[in-house]
């Protein structure tokens, strides 16, 4: 992969991305209303409510926050970038890292108790899904001798015939990268948590708005991901990917308006136990069977 | 040759001038003078041999063998003395067989061995002279300053025992030269007691009573140590006859089961000084010292002359597999177990400590995989953490002595009260854990050159190790990152030589990060291609070029960016029921006036030490057990083989 290809990736992530991002968003909304026997908003809510967040004021807590959540935002945009680009899964992983890292100490900088319970707790959460995210990667490794997530157009078969453990524990942890009930411990959607909107509760006006778009960005990401287990030499796989893709994010509308929070023990410890299982069993087979 | 010459001995003649000067301004220039030179030195030896592989140099003396053993006998005359005056049996006991041991060795079975190449340099040498002659002496720099207001906390009537301070510190810097640069394992072993010693007179600098405790820890674990070596230099002379390291790498890896237990026993050595559990609390016990201390034995000497040992011997690895599993398996257990452990603690030094005892344990581990991919990993491992964390502790001690306190939790705020020291500790900390940085890089390197030599032990380690190293930085970097209004800046009064020192570890952090291409290419490329014949670099160019485009803007966005935005300031949300916005204070239950506080998580009942340290310590005291009995067994049969074979012949 040259650097002028991965530069064009992250222009193209930096314009697509947000689009399909805001459509899948929309598309939550409305699957989660019919779920709860609602009619629910417009499928572009999303959009104007972001458009109408960047038309505030732009005032905050502090003159830093601001700053942080600007590079969050352009981070996710460059590990978009290199993954769609066929670039190297595991730099994708530690760089959407270092934009969490960002969001978490916009919310420190601000002091605010809410959002420091929230720091607190995305702290957590980075911690508890990291293993598996590194054990898939080094999975994929084994697999396709290579980091490249180009790599998978020359498989003979999806990654998934021998990846399928690794891809089961990657989404356990997909449900807290996405910030799903039952594991929304730092922000949530659902007015019913403990904590609800903890991470951000100190963000408004443009900032928020970064923040939406930002959460678009990653999603798309993390559904990249996804796709990757079911992609190989044949072109068509695209298109089995993208309604594999569709049908885990529906799953994971399903699950988060099913499952109440849990306890961040509770979090932890599975998160964990299954990267310790699903990591062992699958990268212990590929490399000794 | 006399660059080399130069570089061990100028430190150790400046540290004995240094024991003798009493007046401040003189203690000063001098310091400062032999830094320079000392640092101007170094880089004038790196420079010039950039890109150089193994060069040895004919030296050998028998003066300089005596001198190695009178110098053996004077470090175990003072461990005695300090032995016997706070009546430490122990320490005594150990002193006195390593003092025969040495002895016997020197003129009953090293009589006779001639090493015919005694100094050497190669690239991994010129790193560790770049890491003790810059960093190291930018310590010493430091503790100018840092040891004047030490001064000042202390009593009246203390005595003022800095020229002792800064004498053992330069002593220090010359031991390390010559461990770096002796290709006679017996002078190396010398440096190697130089070092123990001079760690312990410093640790030992306060004479409380905690630190009187915790140096005698340090000394007995690292006499253990020490005993270890000779065992290995015995063994090195009765089965291959020579005491050359070049020597025994060279036969070793032709003869490797004879090598095993000379190779265990070195493994065992570098695993103390290197701090590896069990052996971990005599770094943490270091902390009492003054900071200096710590960041010098943390970053530049002490341990980092552990891991450049098992660095040395990582192509032994690579064949015998019995050292190479228990030099892994102490080193992945001790940095996920150091990690985890690290997220229980609040007091900033000891975080810091953990830290170094893990990162030390990824690259022990990287030493025992021993292929390039993993000893290009552990030099940059080294590399990065010397900076890193001499930055680090830095910053923490001049924090310390003007919020008056080493707790992360009094750190809050810290980014208004001292804002340039703020943003550089929150530089450092970034370096030590998350991409685009170095460590991290160093990190993604071992990982792949653990996924290639199928140890899926050390992924798993690895794996979770990292998580945990994602949180206790995280936490940290958080309530660096705190903001509010009106708080006073308390930055004014710290000394030049402080500034300098930190802007300097600073500058190098970030040059080595955004440099790595470079410093692969001309410094640790060409000592992997001297061993193993390939280069060893395993991360694509076009990653480490978007990571090194990254760390730039972020770094000028934390120096040049942050707090620039003139929006309308508004105070945080207290739901309503705030008294007094500005300072988080609402109202309680009982109609009185609370203030919101907010403490980090250490999740103690998860992570706490009385649950994981005896944990990790059971674990590697059983695999060293192990691994060094079965090496020695190994070394037996090889060694019955070879009689074997040979009298066959008739021989």
């Amino acid at each position: 992969m040259n650097l002028l290809f991965t530069l064009i990736g992250i222009v193209a992530f930096a314009v697509l991305a947000p689009c399909v991002g805001c459509l899948l968003a929309g598309l939550d909304r409305v699957i989660s209303a019919r779920m709860q026997g609602r009619v629910g908003p417009p499928l572009l809510q999303p959009y104007y409510d972001v458009r109408k967040l960047l038309q505030k004021e732009a005032a905050s807590v502090n003159k830093v926050e601001d700053t942080y959540i600007t590079c969050a935002l352009v981070l996710s945009i460059v590990a978009g970038g290199i993954f769609f680009s066929g670039g190297n899964l595991l730099f994708s992983i530690f760089i959407i890292t270092l934009s969490g890292l960002f969001f978490i100490v916009a919310a420190y900088s601000s002091r605010s108790p809410y959002a420091e319970v929230g720091a607190h707790r995305e702290t957590l959460q980075v911690m508890a899904y990291e293993p598996m995210m590194l054990f898939m990667a080094v999975a994929f490794y084994l697999a396709s001798g290579t980091f490249n997530s180009a790599g998978a157009l020359f498989f003979a078969v999806p990654a998934v015939t021998v990846l399928w453990p690794v891809f089961l524990g990657f989404m356990f942890v997909l449900t807290i990268k996405l910030r799903k009930s039952p594991f929304d411990l730092s922000y949530s959607h659902h007015a019913h948590q403990d904590l609800v909107k903890g991470i951000t509760t100190e963000m408004s006006g443009p900032t928020l708005a970064k923040v939406e778009i930002m959460h678009w960005c990653e999603n798309v990401l993390f559904l990249g991901w996804t796709g990757l287990f079911f992609i190989w030499a044949n072109p068509a796989s695209i298109v089995l990917a993208i309604v594999v893709v569709l049908a885990v994010y529906f799953l994971e509308i399903w699950i988060d308006n099913n499952f109440a929070r849990v306890k961040w023990q509770f979090l932890l410890r599975s998160a964990w136990i299954v990267a310790l299982v699903c990591g062992l069993v699958n990268i212990g087979f590929l490399m000794y069977l | 040759m006399a660059t080399l010459g130069f570089l061990i001995l100028f430190p150790l003649c400046v540290g004995i001038v240094l024991f003798a000067v009493r007046g401040e301004q003189a203690r000063k220039a001098i310091v400062i003078g032999s830094s320079v030179i000392i640092a101007a030195c170094s880089l004038w030896l790196i420079a010039t041999n950039l890109g150089s592989s193994w060069t040895g140099f004919r030296f050998s003396s028998t003066v300089v063998d005596y001198c190695c053993t009178a110098i053996g006998v004077l470090i175990a005359g003072i461990i005695l003395y300090y032995g016997v005056r706070y009546k430490n049996v122990l320490a005594c006991v150990l002193a006195v067989i390593q003092v025969v041991g040495s002895l016997i060795f020197e003129f009953v079975f090293a009589h006779g061995v001639d090493v015919v190449f005694g100094l050497y340099f190669d690239s991994l040498s010129l790193i560790m002279t770049f890491i003790i002659g810059v960093v190291g002496t930018g310590i010493c720099v430091y503790a100018l300053g840092y040891m004047e207001d030490f001064q000042a906390h202390e009593p009246e009537d203390a005595p003022d025992r800095r020229p002792f301070f800064f004498g053992v510190m330069f002593i220090f810097l010359s031991a390390m030269y010559l461990i770096v640069f002796s290709n006679n394992m017996v002078w190396m072993f010398t440096g190697w007691e130089v070092t123990t010693l001079s760690s312990f007179l410093l640790i030992g600098y306060t004479r409380t009573e905690e630190a009187i405790a915790n140096a005698f820890r340090q000394i007995i674990m690292n006499l253990l140590g020490g005993i270890g070596f000779l065992v290995a230099l015995f063994s090195v002379v009765v089965l291959f006859n020579t005491l050359s390291l070049q020597e025994f790498i060279r036969l070793g890896g032709a003869y490797p089961m004879l090598a095993a237990l000379p190779l265990a026993a070195l493994a065992f050595a570098g695993i103390t000084k290197a701090a590896q559990m069990p052996f971990h609390t005599w770094l943490l016990g270091a902390m009492v010292a003054p900071t200096p201390t710590s960041a010098l034995l943390h970053s530049s000497t002490m341990v980092k002359a552990a891991v450049f040992l098992l660095l040395k011997l990582a192509p032994l690895m690579l064949v015998s597999p019995v050292p190479a599993a228990m030099t892994v398996l102490v080193g992945g257990v001790t940095f996920m177990m150091c990690s985890f452990m690290a997220i229980s603690q609040s007091n900033a030094k000891r975080v810091l400590a953990y830290s170094t005892i893990a990162n030390l344990g990824l690259i022990v581990a990287c030493a025992g995989v021993g292929t390039p991919e993993a000893v290009w990993a552990g030099a940059f491992l080294m590399v990065f953490h010397a900076v890193a964390k001499s930055l680090l502790f830095l910053c923490v001690g001049t924090a310390e002595h003007h919020i008056g306190s080493r707790d992360i939790e009094d750190m809050d705020l810290l980014f208004e009260r001292m804002p340039r020291l703020a943003r550089f500790m929150m530089l450092g900390i970034m370096v030590m854990f998350v991409a685009p940085f170095g460590m991290l890089v160093a990190k993604w390197a071992t990982l792949i050159s653990f996924a290639d030599m199928g140890q899926l032990a050390l992924i798993l380690l690895l794996g979770f190790g990292s998580a945990a190293t994602f949180m206790f930085w995280a936490k940290w970097l958080g309530k660096l990152a705190g903001v509010a209004q009106r708080v006073e800046n308390v930055e004014g009064s710290v000394h030049r030589s402080e500034w300098s020192a930190i802007l300097v570890m600073a500058a190098l952090s970030v040059l080595a990060c955004i440099n790595l291409p470079l410093l692969s290419r001309w410094l640790v490329e060409p000592y992997v291609v001297g061993i193993y014949g390939i280069a060893g670099q395993s991360i694509p160019m076009v990653d480490l070029l978007i990571a090194a485009a990254l760390t730039t803007v972020i770094v000028i966005v934390l120096f040049a960016g942050l707090g620039k935005s003139r929006r309308r300031q508004v105070s945080v949300y207290l739901a309503g029921a705030s008294a007094d916005n500005e300072n988080r204070i609402f109202r309680n239950s009982m109609s009185g006036e609370t203030e919101a506080t907010a403490h980090n998580w250490y999740l103690t009942d998860v992570f706490g030490e009385k649950s994981m340290a005896p944990i990790g310590s059971v674990c590697c005291i059983i695999v060293m057990i192990l691994g060094v009995v079965v090496s020695a067994a190994f070394t037996t049969k090889g060694f019955g083989l070879l009689s074997a074979v040979l009298s066959l012949f008739g021989l």
